[in-house]
């Protein structure tokens, strides 16, 4: 062991962590903004609403993303359709993109099934209040079921988050710099392969506290109904009668 | 009865002992070997792996008259596993370089290696280090080919991959415009099917590399049986046999 040799590799592995930040952060963004309507249809009574969500869930939970990582670079990169489409060809032959296409598919899937859970996890009561508030279906969903359905969700997105930044680490196999990648890279120099991999583990586990901490932060700040008012303020309040002390007393 | 029973023990771990020692030398000489490279070494379709550097393992070790086996290992990871102790050699076409040498030893070599590019044949491909600024070229992750791209041309795009395989299907998919490979293996890929709309690209940029066997720093007796082993097989034809079976040239 050398430790000298752990800290000199450092400034190149940040380089590789700020790739892995963006495929994360990225893939991350696009996957809840497809897993929302997947899990809504998810949810459906319709029998033939939940069958295509089904199948895709099934589908991205059912294979290993190395092998769905493998697909979308290499497999779809034999048709000569593909090869020849001006539009998706200059996204696909990107091995950013095509990770980032990827993981995006692939955490939307996981990110469904949290919020389908969460989703059926919404009280009744608080569907029934919306609507003998006269609101509508549609507006049920966007005021009350999917910001309940996300405060619910929260702890176990932050789970897959957390997979999603070790997963990344695939990005590695399709020529992609990310801290992995720099990683194996490296070591192909210097042939040290313990030094260098747990620098590379130590960026990996800093990025995980940080999102951590940064979760438990959301989930603090998004909670502050379940926990009791600050003593002045229910003093000074307008005459409402005091909110449930739930957090506080249960 | 408690010193019984301490000889009884006593007795015991001197027969396994002795056992074990009897077993250590009788034990299998392990090879590592990467298994994706054709044809040095490839996998068939049943699993096993053959080629080049298969048979010149197999012609070996029936010389040093040792058992040996075959450990598949990716790569970028061949020489950490060495290291390790996962196999004992490593016969897996790997060019003797300095910073290798720093890692491990090396035998004499059993074949000579050069360094070439191949690029699309309608193509007209300038393989000068300015006309390639800013194209993508590809090579495998860890070889002498990755470093002889990123030290000689340090502004192209150079793509590395884990397998010598997916930088050739890159290659076909149209992501690179050049891939940078052993002149040996390019040549294989050439002769098939998928490398039928490719060729050779300038002349050979790098042409004596020397492919040896590595075995870990300290170890001059595995060495010295190696050489005398590469050199009979060399002697009494068994290598021109093995070189027959592949290329039409001799590649020592």
């Amino acid at each position: 062991m050398n430790i000298q040799v752990s800290l000199d590799v450092l400034p190149e592995l940040l380089k590789g962590a700020w790739l892995t930040l963006q495929l994360l952060f990225i893939s991350g963004f696009f996957g809840v903004l497809l897993a929302v309507p997947l899990a809504i249809a998810r949810t459906s009574s319709l029998v033939l609403v939940r069958a295509l969500p089904f199948a895709y869930i099934f589908f991205f939970r059912g294979t290993p993303l190395l092998v769905q990582l493998f697909l979308v670079y290499y497999g779809l990169s034999q048709f000569q359709v593909i090869q020849d489409s001006p539009i998706l060809w200059p996204i696909l032959r990107e091995p950013y993109w095509c990770a980032i296409i990827t993981f995006a598919l692939h955490t939307a899937a996981y990110i469904a099934e949290i919020l389908r859970g969460a989703i059926q996890a919404v009280p009744p009561g608080e569907i029934e209040a919306a609507r003998a508030l006269g609101m509508g279906r549609a507006t049920t969903m966007g005021r009350i079921v999917l910001p309940r359905a996300a405060r619910l969700a929260l702890p176990a997105y932050g789970n897959e988050l957390i997979l999603m930044l070790k997963g990344s680490a695939l990005a590695s196999t399709i020529t992609l710099l990310d801290l992995t990648g720099m990683a194996r890279t490296v070591i192909a120099r210097n042939y040290m392969p313990v030094e260098t991999f747990l620098a590379a583990g130590l960026i990996y586990m800093t990025i995980t506290f940080v999102l951590v901490r940064g979760l438990r932060w959301v989930e603090h700040r998004t909670s502050a109904h379940t926990r009791a008012r600050p003593a002045d303020v229910a003093g000074a309040g307008p005459g409402l009668p005091a909110p449930p002390r739930r957090g506080a007393r249960d | 009865m408690t010193g019984l029973r301490a000889t009884a023990l006593g007795v015991v771990v001197a027969a396994a002992t002795a056992a074990l020692t009897a077993t250590a030398w009788a034990e299998p000489l392990r090879i590592g070997t990467e298994g994706a490279y054709p044809p040095f070494n490839m996998v068939n379709e049943n699993g096993e792996l053959h080629g080049f550097d298969i048979d010149i393992a197999n012609a070996l070790c029936e010389r040093m008259e040792r058992e040996c086996t075959f450990v598949k290992q990716d790569w970028d990871g061949i020489l950490p596993g060495l290291m390790a102790g996962k196999y004992d050699a490593i016969i897996a076409s790997m060019s003797i370089t300095e910073e290798r040498k720093k890692a491990v030893d090396f035998t004499n070599h059993y074949y000579t290696n050069k360094l070439q590019f191949v690029g699309a044949n309608e193509d007209d491909l300038d393989i000068s280090a300015e006309a390639l600024e800013g194209k993508s070229v590809g090579a495998q992750r860890a070889t002498i080919a990755a470093q002889w791209l990123t030290e000689n041309m340090p502004g192209v795009d150079a793509k590395l991959y884990d397998t010598q395989e997916n930088a050739y299907l890159d290659l076909e998919a149209g992501r690179l415009d050049a891939v940078i490979a052993d002149v040996l293996v390019n040549y294989e890929w050439l002769q098939s099917d998928a490398g039928a709309g490719f060729e050779f690209k300038g002349e050979p940029v790098f042409d004596n590399d020397l492919i040896g066997i590595a075995v870990r720093k300290g170890e001059e007796d595995l060495v010295e049986a190696f050489n005398t082993a590469i050199d009979e097989i060399v002697d009494d034809g068994t290598y021109a046999e093995i070189n027959a079976k592949y290329f039409p040239f001799s590649i020592y």
